[in-house]
């Protein structure tokens, strides 16, 4: 995974509340059994109008996107995170997020911001002229208007980031303790291995 | 004493493998399914890196998402071809990959092949108290009897692949109490419709949600799959229903069920997991059993719900700003006038099936609708698609096959089907799907697709009537 810590660049002011993974990245590219390519996919539905801002001469490439409450609600496919990842897309800015998409984003090195509705209704204002700017190490969002909106992350999610750590590897390191557990369950509850059947 | 603890707390407490210092838990998982859509890069990264599967034992396969609903055998028995190519490569992946890395593996033509969240209780493999994974959202469902179970992305399938344990972070609790009886004609189904209106499809976020109350209690061990289910579009990663002996009528005896002193141990265990009494939520909401109408949803979010008796609401009678927006574009997308009335809306399409509505009761409630009756001359696609092979040998041991084809509905293979459209089974643009699936997202059942979430007895009365229809017209 790529680490992640500042990101300045334009930001698409997308802003929609509800955008659920399947707008992200419609069912029919999840016919794959590869992570590439999918940023083609990305927001198909809303691409297919020429004036779409993705693909507007001001955002196309833009490494940030703000949108509404419950942002990637709906599905889990990591699809979603790895088409956003392919359009260019490091960090999302939005008042919430369904608890699945943020953690898939996470895993594929892409920051997202929490922000509340009265920084993101800002923040849309601005990025519609001007780059935004993101820094994880001190949790910050910035504009060129001095605009400074600090946000919190889970310190662990930010040391994956900062790091662009691999998290089997690193739960690998617990294999001791794993072993512990599952030698405790078979003495305990016997019962829990599936039953031949 | 101990602090008396909540059903989630106690399945967290008794699955932390090790607490980091920050708080993240390393979590056990007890089972883990799999199916050909969300594994196949998992598989590809334990390949590329050397690793193989911890607990082959405590996965299961099973293909749901890709398959046609059409015949699956020749006349003699013969595995028919699958013809969309990516589909049939997906499907082969995981033929492979199962073998490969020694995992229990249910076949396309298996006679117990059927949709994930159905099959994993019906074999007693999802058992109560246990920790429950899939690289599919609505894994919810599981917690109808009473496992902590939630969708994980595939980066998620890979860790629980290479170690059985998961990377989390507690969650919030919210208790969504159901108090008294429902009226004729509501089902489980209308229970989470009504449900997430009230709360709203960012409502759960951050939290688990516990179905409490009178009402739940009284619901079968379907109908509580069906609730928490869809956890996930009120946005809660997982729900859960405390079990009780209705749980344990339903898994003794199943195939993957404990057994004989096994089985007993298992139950006292299970016993010990209802919420204690002076255990507190994070978030408690109260809904009256009695408020809940036979429901349908108007939007493209699963919020967006009304009873059937209901209209198409204005979008400036929503306070938010940007529900207001969201509304509108709602609106426009779904071909719909704020104030028509549901019931004036006709139906081109009908879907029974999917991982909320497609177990044996369900297919009872729709034939019970069905029966006498035929499909209504506008209705042009009309698909009841059961959960798993179990569920359609049993519904064609009851004749309900014979009602729905007598009718004009089409029996078909199980599978996911129409709910996300990823096989054949899709909805026309701009036509309108009266469905028993579990989201109403634009696309969601094929481009242009417009969807009405409803329950399997209010999908057969639109059968019938071909528009939205008040069940309760419809009953003897």
């Amino acid at each position: 995974m790529t680490p992640l810590d500042k990101v300045e660049g334009r930001a698409i002011p997308f802003g929609l509340k509800n955008i659920d993974t399947d707008v992200i990245i419609p069912a029919h590219w999840l016919k794959t059994t590869s992570r590439e390519g999918m940023g083609k996919g990305a927001f198909e539905t809303l691409r297919a109008d020429p004036g779409n801002l993705f693909d507007s001469p001001e955002y196309k490439g833009a490494p940030i996107l703000i949108a509404g409450d419950n942002f990637g609600c709906g599905s889990s496919r990591e699809h979603a995170a790895w088409a956003l990842g392919d359009l260019g897309i490091r960090v999302v800015i939005a008042p919430s997020y369904s608890d699945i998409f943020s953690g898939n984003a996470v895993k594929n090195g892409i920051l997202p911001v929490v922000l509340p509705q009265a920084a993101i209704d800002r923040l849309m204002e601005v990025a519609q002229t001007d780059p935004v700017h993101v820094d994880l190490d001190t949790q910050t969002v910035t504009t060129p208007f001095q605009d400074r909106f600090i946000f919190e992350i889970d310190p662990f999610r930010k040391m994956c980031l900062l790091e662009g750590l691999d998290e089997i590897s690193l739960t690998e390191k617990s294999d001791a303790a794993i072993g512990a557990y599952e030698a405790k369950l078979d003495a305990e509850r016997p019962w829990l291995r599936p039953a031949a059947a | 004493m101990t602090r008396p603890r909540t059903l989630y707390e106690k399945i967290w407490d008794a699955h932390v493998v090790e607490q980091r210092p920050d708080g993240t838990c390393l979590i056990f998982i007890d089972r883990h399914l799999v199916h050909e859509v969300t594994s196949p890069q998992a598989f590809a990264g334990l390949r590329a890196s050397g690793r193989t599967v911890r607990r082959p034992d405590l996965t299961l396969a099973v293909p749901d998402h890709n398959l046609p609903t059409t015949a699956r055998k020749d006349a003699a028995g013969n595995k028919l071809p699958i013809a969309d190519a990516d589909s049939a490569a997906q499907l082969a992946a995981l033929e492979k990959n199962a073998p490969d890395f020694g995992i229990r593996y249910i076949d396309a033509v298996a006679p117990e092949q059927g949709i994930v969240h159905v099959v994993g209780p019906e074999q007693g493999f999802s058992l109560p108290g246990t920790t429950i994974v899939c690289g599919d959202s609505h894994t919810a469902c599981h917690g109808g009897i009473g496992a902590l179970a939630f969708g994980i992305g595939t980066s998620e399938v890979e860790h629980v692949l290479a170690t059985q344990t998961l990377l989390l972070q507690p969650a919030r609790t919210m208790e969504v109490r159901v108090e008294g009886q429902v009226g004729p004609g509501v089902t489980a189904k209308d229970i989470i419709l009504h449900i997430t209106g009230t709360i709203g499809a960012a409502g759960g976020t951050g939290h688990v949600i516990e179905y409490t109350g009178s009402a739940i209690r009284a619901l079968s061990i379907e109908g509580r799959l069906t609730v928490s289910n869809m956890a996930i579009e009120g946005g809660a990663r997982a729900g859960l229903i405390a079990p009780d002996e209705t749980t344990f009528a339903y898994l003794k005896g199943r195939p993957y069920a404990p057994k004989g002193a096994d089985w007993d141990a298992a139950v006292d265990y299970w016993r010990g997991l209802a919420t204690d009494p002076g255990a507190s939520y994070d978030k408690v909401v109260i809904i009256d059993a009695a408020d809940i109408a036979p429901s349908v949803t108007w939007g493209t979010s699963p919020e967006d719900v009304v009873p059937i008796t209901g209209t198409v609401p204005d979008p400036a009678s929503f306070a938010d700003p940007s529900k207001q927006a969201a509304a509108a574009k709602s609106l426009a997308y779904m071909g719909l006038e704020p104030g028509t009335r549901m019931q004036d809306v006709a139906i081109e399409n009908i879907f029974i099936g999917s991982c909320t509505n497609s177990r044996i009761e369900d297919m009872r409630a729709a034939a019970a609708i069905v029966k006498g009756r035929k499909k209504a001359a506008n209705v042009k696609w009309a698909i009841v698609v059961p959960g798993s092979g179990l569920v359609k040998a049993q519904a064609e041991a009851e004749g309900l096959d014979r009602i729905f084809t007598d009718a004009g509905l089409e029996w078909r293979e199980p599978g996911c089907s129409a709910c996300l459209a990823m096989n054949p089974d899709k909805v026309p643009a701009g036509e309108r799907c009266a469905s028993t699936s579990n989201r109403n997202f634009v696309g969601r059942q094929g481009p242009g697709a417009r969807t009405h979430l409803v329950s399997p007895a209010m999908a057969a009365a639109a059968a019938v009537t071909g528009k939205l229809t008040d069940v309760r017209e419809l009953m003897g």
